[in-house]
């Protein structure tokens, strides 16, 4: 048998993928079979390393050489530098942006070294279309300790090892799973929640495309602490990858007895199946998700009853989200106070972020609890984009609020985020500069509800829709006082009386940018201005005599002719004729056009 | 727009429910299938899938307004999804889709009168790393700028 000497792990998320890395795995491979290296040196497709600015990401072990933003066009110098002749390529390191150094290892780099990888662990690690690289890294093994115990124990050491509900809302999972297997019926069920639908959010779905076998083996867990031998896993169309990454692990682990009847021998029997989304934001909240499980319209109901008691197909059905799955297995493994050890008073363990929006390191992260939002943005985060200022940082997608330069030191977990006026959500984390007006912020997110709310409750469906048109109206400066104080009053009434999740939470993105942008909202309605200078309506694209040289490319490209002039004479624009489209504002090469 | 149904096609649709075991419970499954088959769900179709399942009509065209994912126009042949996630939203993406809609002549939802280009927007490819995104078929195009536009469609043209 021919030993394999090195292994070079090319990330496979979808990201990743977008920027060609299938193509550069057929290089490589291409590469190494001229080089007669095929045998040895064994390529292999990953989950997301996290890094995702500077994807694609190749990994070389055992010398842990971390190579950024690899092309396909790369593959022959990695292959004829780095693995015949052992030296690395020095222009596809990593450099550090203060030091200009270029790191070679990544457990160097800043962006990894305040991460902790509890749910992540595999992702980036192990090939997820081979079931026997997740049990080498102890996949199962935890499935196996469980079968040979009382399903009691297992309930008692989730309960104290502090584990609460990463979908956002951070119910306590052992109380959850007590609370199911307590109810008697003939049937119940176990569902993976995979909807995620947050907008700029891919925690769940990079566990699920870089460690799907984990997910299984948890779900087999509830099961068997809970009493139920069915399990389903609702998923997002919109993840063909994630899907079919799914698709192969649990055939795989069938095939190996890991699912199915009798497994490992224990008596115990128990089978996962996959539903299809079909792209409704709401069906991620748990009642409109067992709703579109049977075949409707994913619209909520009224609880109780909780799906604990009454679920899918009126039995008896435990909901957990993704990431809340993949903490089980190591939590086991581990032991609770392990896990209890790690995090803040209230909130345990760790919580996956995905970090994007005008940041030097847009990427997947996982942080203890209690990292300060500083840390995580500054640190991780490699700080603004651009050398801009910060202004404000978004938790919690459309059901969170955007918190400021004063709350950069509040540590990350439930209670603190909720206390700022924000919310842990299921991990979204967009940061904002000076150039984002938080009118505009605000609006973006309500016109997401507006579109999302499945209409079955009047707060949410119509008092949505207000504060979007009263929002509009604001951006349009058409807005007074009185709206800002509409809203508010608006805002709390939603939250007061709408029926589910998604309608008592819609409003936090207005509430919060009012409560810590205030002013700006008044520059809005008072001044009529957009002090971002976002709002089209409330901005006006003039020529500054000074610096124009007349050159006339701003009049050769406005689509509207506002913009004349004779050669080398100063342009005027005609604000009467200016659609704002900002085309002469790019095209300048004097920096004369210049927005008020 | 009337369309007239191909025997050939009702039997299409007929297997598709049978293999499902005409539950009105996979009607969501039975509709991605029957939308891969067809490339959308007019009217007939759904009149056709609710007569197998045993369902009102209303039931089947409640889903599938429901849900963002059916669609019951047919795309373009390359359909233009462009990425409205906040993260492709805070870097510029309303610029880019404002081009596009521009370029094509047609607004978010429409098609080109020659069937090729259809504009979509979606939520959160998760390329969040390129924004702003779009995709053209399955192809992902990032870091996209409002002047790049105009090549990403040459491309198809």
């Amino acid at each position: 048998m021919v030993q394999i000497k090195m292994h070079l792990l090319v990330c496979g998320g979808t990201g990743c993928r977008a920027s060609e890395s299938d193509r550069l795995v057929e290089q490589l491979n291409h590469h190494l079979q001229l080089n007669g290296l095929a045998e040895e040196v064994k390529v292999v497709t990953t989950g997301c390393f996290g890094f995702c600015e500077k994807g694609p990401i190749v990994k070389v072990i055992p010398d842990n050489t971390f190579y950024t933003q690899v092309t396909p066009e790369d593959a022959e110098e990695i292959v004829k530098e780095h693995v015949l002749k052992g030296r690395k390529v020095a222009r596809l390191l990593y450099e550090d942006p203060e030091t200009l150094e270029h790191i070679s290892d990544s457990k160097h780099m800043e962006f990894y070294q305040k991460q902790v990888r509890i749910a992540l662990r595999n992702c980036g690690f192990i090939d997820p279309e081979n079931i026997d690289e997740y049990i080498v890294r102890d996949g199962y093994a935890a499935l196996g300790q469980v079968l040979a115990s009382d399903p009691k124990d297992t309930i008692e050491l989730i309960k104290k090892s502090g584990l609460r509900g990463r979908g956002g809302a951070g119910f306590p999972t052992g109380l959850k799973w007590e609370i199911t297997a307590g109810n008697q019926a003939d049937q119940k069920y176990v569902v993976c929640n995979a909807d995620e639908g947050d907008p700029g959010a891919f925690m769940d779905r990079s566990i699920l495309e870089g460690d799907p076998n984990s997910i299984i083996e948890a779900m087999a867990i509830c099961g068997y602490c809970i009493g139920a031998t069915k399990g389903l896993i609702y998923i997002r169309a919109e993840y063909p990858l994630a899907i079919r990454r799914l698709e192969i692990a649990i055939k795989q682990a069938r095939e190996y007895g890991l699912l199915g009847k009798d497994i490992l021998g224990s008596g115990f029997d128990f089978d996962i199946e996959l539903r299809l989304g079909a792209g409704a934001f709401v069906c991620g909240e748990e009642t409109a998700l067992i709703s579109s499980m049977h075949g409707s319209r994913g619209e909520p109901t009224i609880k109780p009853p909780f799906p604990a008691q009454s679920g899918y197909m009126g039995k008896p059905t435990n909901v957990n989200n993704v990431e809340t799955f993949a903490n089980i297995p190591p939590i086991i493994l581990k032991g609770w106070e392990w896990f209890n050890s790690i995090g803040s008073e209230k909130s345990k363990g760790t919580k996956v972020f995905a970090l994007a929006g005008k940041i030097n390191n847009v990427g997947l992260i996982e942080v203890p609890m209690g990292t300060t939002l500083r840390e995580v943005i500054f640190e991780i985060g490699g700080g603004i984009k651009d050398g801009k200022r910060f202004k404000a940082v978004q938790t919690g997608g459309p059901s969170g609020g955007c918190l400021t330069e004063q709350h950069l030191d509040t540590p990350i977990d439930y209670e603190h985020l909720t206390a700022a006026g924000s919310m842990m959500g299921s991990g979204g984390m967009i940061v904002m500069d000076e150039d984002d007006c938080m009118v505009s912020v605000a609006k973006f997110y309500l016109e997401f509800t507006v579109e999302e709310s499945c209409g079955k409750c009047a707060p949410c469906r119509i008092g949505n829709k207000r504060m979007h048109e009263t929002l509009e109206k604001i951006c349009q400066g058409k807005g007074t006082l009185d709206d800002i104080e509409y809203l508010e009053n608006l805002g709390k009434v939603i939250k007061d009386t709408a029926l589910c999740g998604l309608g008592q939470t819609s409003p936090n993105p207005v509430l919060s940018t009012i409560q810590y942008f205030k002013d700006e909202y008044r520059a809005h309605v008072v001044d009529k201005k957009c002090p971002a200078g976002q709002c089209k309506a409330l901005k006006s694209y003039v020529i500054d005599e000074t610096k124009c040289i007349g050159c006339t490319l701003c009049a050769r490209n406005c689509p509207t002719d506002a913009i004349t002039g004779d050669k080398k004479v100063p342009h005027v624009i005609d604000q009467s004729k200016c659609i704002k489209c900002g085309a002469c504002y790019e095209k300048c090469k004097f920096g004369a056009i210049q927005i008020r | 727009m009337k369309i007239e149904l191909k025997d050939s096609h009702l039997r299409q649709i007929k297997e598709i429910c049978d293999s499902l075991g005409n539950d009105p419970g996979e009607l969501i499954t039975i509709l991605h299938r029957t939308q891969n088959a067809f490339g959308y769900l007019p009217e007939e179709v759904q009149r056709a899938v609710a007569h197998n399942l045993g369902i009102s009509v209303a039931k089947v065209f409640g889903v599938v307004s429901f849900y963002s994912f059916f669609t019951m126009t047919p795309k373009g042949k390359y359909p233009i999804s462009l990425c409205l996630g906040t993260a492709c939203y805070v870097r510029g993406a309303e610029n880019v889709l404002d081009e596009f809609k521009k370029q094509l002549g047609i607004e978010v939802g429409g098609v080109t009168p020659d069937g090729k280009f259809s504009l979509d927007c979606l939520r959160c490819v998760g390329a969040c790393g390129l924004a702003p995104v779009v995709m053209v078929g399955e192809k992902v195009y990032g870091r996209l700028t409002p002047s790049m536009v105009k090549d990403v469609i040459a491309e198809y043209k």
